[in-house]
Parts: C-alpha cells; structure tokens; sequence
C-alpha cells in the first residue's frame, strides 16, 4: 500500500511552547507528500494516542524541547500499544541528549532526529521503515 | 491501494459487524480502507450502507479561516451534553504537486480527543472532483453505522468539490465573517445557496449584526431555490460558544421540519439525487465507453442524442 500517502500526526507532548520546528517539519513533509496531521502544542500522551488511533496513522512523531522526554516519549509508545497499534513508528525531534536516547529506542521510539537533520533524511528515513500491515 | 499490490486482500474481515461494538479501532480501519480506495471495501458497501442508523449527516463549510474548526469544537460540546455521539469528519485539500497535505482542523478539536463517543477523522482531499465526494459519503455511512449521530463534514469551501460535499448532508452549515462584504456578496450564485443556516461566526467583531441584517435582507427578497424558505441567519462566536445552542437547536430542527413522511422522503430523494448524479458522472467521465462516444460527438460522427440514448442504454 505504499502508493497512498503516508499518514503522520505530529503533536507537542508536554508543556513548552516553542513549535516552530514542529511546523516547520509539516510543512516540510507536506512537501514531500506525507499526510500531515498536526494537532498543536502542550498534548499529553493520552491526547495524542486517541488522536492517533482515531486517525488510523502510520507515524506519530513528537517534538519536545521541555526536557520531559523520558516520561512523555515511553508513555506515548506504551499507550498506542495499549491500543492496539504496535505497529506505528514513534519518532522524535528536539534536544535529547545522547545518553536518553539508547533508553528512549530501547522503550520503543524508533527514532530521534536532532537538530541539524534534514527533511529529506527525515521523510526517507519513514519511507523506508513504515510498516503497514 | 492498486489492484495489483502485494497487500493481501484475500482476507475479509467482518469489518461491518465490528462497528457496532462502539471501538474505535475497527471503524479507523475501516476508514483507512475507504480512504485507499480498497477494493476489499467494495462488497462490503450494500451491508454497510444497510447498517447505517439513519445519522444526521450534516455538512459545515465556509471559506478558510472563518472558524468552522473552533465552531465544529463548540458544537461538539454541545451536542455531547444533549447525550449525543458525534462522529466528525473533517476535509482539507491536497496538494495537486505532491499530494501531500496539513490536516490542520483536529487543532481546535483536540479537548475531545479522549472522549470516546467522539469519533473525528482528518481526510486528505486526495485528487480529483467527485472522488472526494463518493470516499465522503461512504466514510459518513461508516460513521453512521458505528453509532455516530449528527454525522458533521467539514470542508473547506473555496469551490465545486466542497459544494458537492455539501450536496451530501441533510443540512448544510455555511459559516461567514463579519468581514465577508457587501450585499452583492449574499446574492452571487455559489456557496450560501446550498446554505440550510448560515452561521456568521467571530460575533464578538465590529459589524457582525449589520453583516447578519444584510443577509436576511438579501436572501429574503431573492428567495434562492424556488421551494425553499430562506435559510436562517445566525451570529456565533465559537471560541466564547456564544450563540452556539441556538445554531445546534436550528441545525435540529432542520431536520425536524419536514412535517409529514412523504415531504421528509421527497426530501431525501432530493439530497440523494443531486449526489448520486455527482457520483454517476464522475464514473461516467472516467469510463472509456463514454470517453469514445463523447469523442464521436465531438467529431460530429454522432448527433448528441443518439449518443445519450447509446450511453444510457441497459443503464436502470
């Protein structure tokens, strides 16, 4: 099924309010031809999982600069699967600092982009690892 | 998804039965499906249509920026204290150069994220005229069949595709600003003609009233479609909710004002023969039988009418 669109929601878990990077991505992945669904700032997981469900995607990516990531990023992952979507790739963006993010993929996001990653590598990276049952 | 595509078709569900059970999952799917244009979706649609509730589907356009997001949202919580389970889907354009697209309405939405008799999906427009109308009106019957009750489609409404749409619902939304213009405005042919209500929305603004004055007066005096009464005209400040029950009661008793069961049928008929004839064209144009005699016709091989009567022969 990879002729339709690739369906991403992008959210902000958390409290800070900087989304500029976040917009800057959807409009980036529109660009590219994803789906962009994007759903705004200061989202708790439980938002973000209904969101997603409801949405029936295949990426959920966050953007997080709080330093909130280890709570917000595994409890997200742990939602969609308690959902019944273990399939959707959780990916990130933000400042993570490297230590978290050998913790984070082992609690299952599948990815973190940080700063000075391109679009391009972005988008390829989900066009190569979607998995759409 | 292609007929050919190695994704396995060969594996129906009971994709149906599973939307009655009230999760979401099963209905998201399905949604994906219809989306994708899954030809597994297919044989399903004599019973999904057959499981359909009889749903109040109402559509709500506008141009952008009007607010029709943030008044779906105050809509929402009201219809949710009447004990209602909304299903919502809301439509934006793709882009015609990558098909990519900003589902940007679930923004206004997201408080009701969590709440589980409310159902709301982003839809790419994804294409062409009167495609986007036929995946509309299957993805309203999915919602209709899960429980969902008004049924609400959003679009954006910046042409033809978003007033086919809108030929879908029982009842029509148009939502305006204050800032929309003049008289002249209110009497061009387009969108407020297939308006049931019109709702000029950010109330709170300088000149709301007289905006709404102007439209009552212009629409009173032309009369619009011959057998119909003019739409009422309503002020509303969705992010304050101001005005918000009085628009949810005038969008039920819309519903409710066909006084007897033949005016209420005709009614329907009306509704569903503007957008079957959508539908039927749009396949129409698309058949290769058509796109030949249409070209005789243009080669002056074939006079009009004896083409119509090849095309439609067999047809009913």
């Amino acid at each position: 099924m990879t002729d339709t669109p690739i369906r991403i929601l992008i959210a902000k878990p958390g409290l800070d309010g900087h989304d500029r990077g976040a917009k800057v991505l959807a409009r980036g992945l529109r660009d590219e031809g994803f789906e962009v669904i994007y759903t705004g700032l200061r989202q708790t997981p439980e938002m973000i999982a209904d969101a997603a469900e409801q949405e029936d995607v295949d990426v959920v990516g966050l953007s997080i600069l709080s330093g909130a990531h280890m709570a917000l990023l595994p409890r997200t992952v742990q939602l969609l699967r308690d959902r019944g979507m273990p399939d959707v790739l959780v990916a990130a963006g933000g400042i993570i600092p490297d230590a978290d993010v050998v913790k984070l993929k082992e609690a299952g996001v599948a990815e973190i982009f940080g700063p000075g990653t391109s679009i391009g590598q972005i988008a390829r990276y989900f066009r190569e690892n979607v998995r759409r049952s | 998804m292609s007929p050919q595509s190695v994704c396995a078709v060969d594996t129906p569900e009971p994709m149906i039965g599973e939307l009655a059970s009230g999760e979401r999952r099963p209905l998201a799917r399905l949604l994906t499906r219809i989306e994708n244009g899954d030809p597994s979706v297919r044989p399903a649609l004599p019973e999904l249509f057959a499981a359909g509730r009889g749903a109040h589907v109402v559509g709500i356009t506008g141009p952008p920026g009007s607010g029709k997001s943030t008044l779906v949202n105050a809509l929402i919580t009201e219809w949710r204290k009447r004990g209602r389970r909304v299903g919502i889907l809301a439509v934006d354009p793709s882009s015609p150069y990558t098909r990519g697209a900003i589902l940007g309405d679930r923004i206004r939405m997201m408080e009701h994220a969590a709440d589980r008799d409310v159902f709301m999906r982003s839809m790419a427009s994804r294409g062409e005229l009167g495609g986007v109308a036929a995946t509309t009106w299957i993805a309203a019957a999915a919602l209709d069949a899960a429980g969902y009750d008004p049924v609400l489609i959003e679009t954006v409404g910046a042409g033809q595709s978003e007033v086919e749409i809108a030929r879908l619902a029982e009842t029509t939304v148009v939502v305006e600003v204050p800032e929309m213009g003049d008289e002249v405005q209110a009497i061009k042919a387009g969108l407020l003609e297939v308006a049931d209500i019109i709702a000029v929305n950010k109330g709170d603004r300088p000149g709301a009233d007289r905006a709404a004055r102007q439209l009552r007066a212009m629409l009173s005096t032309a009369g619009g479609r011959v057998e119909r009464k003019p739409p009422p005209v309503m002020v509303t400040t969705a992010t304050t909710a101001d005005g918000v029950v009085a628009l949810a009661d005038a969008i039920d008793a819309h519903r409710s004002q066909a006084r007897t069961p033949v005016e209420a049928g005709e009614r329907a008929a009306n509704q569903v023969r503007r957008a079957l004839a959508d539908l039927a064209a749009t396949r129409a144009m698309a058949d290769a039988t058509w796109d030949r005699t249409i070209r005789a016709v243009a080669d002056r091989a074939l006079d009009p009418m004896t083409a119509a009567e090849r095309l439609l022969d067999g047809v009913g």
